[in-house]
């Protein structure tokens, strides 16, 4: 068990290509966050789950879809740890998985409006599911 | 001056008039916008995985397909640039992903990041130049006051995407003032609309937008402008909005005297 827990958080390391241990737990990225208040794990605790190997709070974390993509924790992360990485790299965990998505086709012709952009959809598809 | 061009899906869908007006006001400036063939789409969204090859493929075609006509590539979209910029400079500098993509590709001649890709502003900035754009213009916006909204992917991140200072951009206020019209200058230009969730969360992208508008508005501004098809999306969706957005290539076409020839 605790060996997979270990893969589990060498994987999120490969995928993200972030080395956790260089954060300096600044919070200039939690800071910086425009999702801050919908997340549950905070962008400067990330890398604490991965350092403690436990992968597996983080891809249950509503986080992982609060998370908009705006690189702003990216941009300003003065130790180049980049947490936005880290969570995409648990989005990817997830929605690699059969049938583990958090977007089905099935959904999307309520959410529809005639003004929405092919661009919402196809941005949404790539973050959301496999 | 020719460039290849890739319009990208929303271009070609709901956000016509982007491409139009910037086709239009591309002639009166003295270049020329030459579509890839057969492009595909950018996928919206850069894949950060380090693993992720087949999803940046498409890009990599539109980027070899300019290299082998030896123009840049030009982009309008926000997001087609930040998605096609990125890609392009993993070819360029991360042999993993270039070497497996191309693996892919089976072309004659590896494609390594040879292609630059400019932004329709950037073409503006640094190709036209804003000064040469001023002398164009025939119809000056005068007297009115437009915000800049930047968004988060034509400017982060700064080091990869060189289009601006991503945390003072002046880029979009330099064209605002060479055509012929006032920037406003406030602190929610470079923040996030929400992006893709205002597919399923609508509330929260609102809330955003909410900001963003309340911030230009309380500066003083008249209008927004933008160049991404999402943001004004997003920014037309907020409740408190009682200001316009347009895409910059509209007030573009309208300086340069062509918004109607277009329109008609």
């Amino acid at each position: 068990m605790s060996s997979n827990k270990k893969k589990q958080a060498e994987l999120i390391e490969e995928i993200s290509g972030v080395n956790p241990l260089k954060c300096m737990k600044c919070g200039k990225c939690s800071a910086t966050c425009p999702s801050y208040n919908e997340m549950d794990i905070k962008p400067h605790q990330f890398v604490s789950y991965v350092i403690n190997e436990d992968v597996e709070s983080l891809v249950n974390s509503k986080s992982l879809w609060k998370c908009l993509s705006c690189f702003a924790c990216v941009e300003r992360c003065p130790r180049d740890v980049k947490p936005g990485k880290l969570i995409d790299a648990a989005r990817q965990m997830v929605v690699r998985q059969r049938n583990n998505t958090y977007l089905s086709p099935d959904e999307i012709p309520e959410l529809l409006d005639p003004e929405l952009p092919q661009q919402l959809l196809v941005s949404a598809f790539r973050r959301y599911r496999r | 001056m020719k460039y290849s061009y890739y319009p990208g899906c929303t271009l070609r869908t709901k956000a016509k008039d982007l491409d139009d007006y910037a086709r239009a006001s591309a002639r009166v400036l003295g270049f020329e916008l030459e579509e890839v063939e057969d492009w595909q789409c950018c996928g919206g969204v850069y894949p950060l995985g380090t693993d992720e090859i087949a999803t940046k493929l498409s890009s990599v075609r539109a980027l070899n397909a300019a290299k082998e006509k030896n123009q840049e590539l030009v982009t309008i979209c926000s997001a087609c640039h930040h998605v096609i910029k990125r890609v392009n400079d993993d070819m360029k500098n991360v042999e993993d992903i270039c070497t497996r993509a191309n693996n892919y590709m089976e072309l004659d001649t590896p494609y390594k990041g040879e292609t630059k890709v400019l932004h329709y502003l950037e073409v503006l900035r640094d190709r036209v130049g804003f000064d040469e754009l001023k002398k164009k213009v025939v119809n000056p916006l005068k007297g009115k006051k437009i915000g800049a909204y930047y968004g988060c992917l034509l400017l982060r991140p700064g080091k990869l995407l060189e289009f601006d200072n991503p945390e003072n951009p002046k880029i979009m206020e330099d064209f605002i003032r060479a055509i012929g019209a006032e920037p406003v200058i406030y602190p929610y230009r470079n923040e996030c609309c929400g992006g893709y969730i205002s597919l399923k969360e609508k509330d929260m992208a609102k809330s955003m937008c909410d900001k963003i508008t309340e911030s230009a508005e309380g500066f003083g501004a008249d209008m927004l402008i933008t160049a991404c098809p999402l943001c004004m999306y997003n920014l037309n969706k907020s409740s408190a909005k009682k200001i316009p957005v347009y895409y910059f290539t509209e007030l573009l076409a309208e300086a340069l005297g062509v918004k109607e020839v277009q329109a008609s």
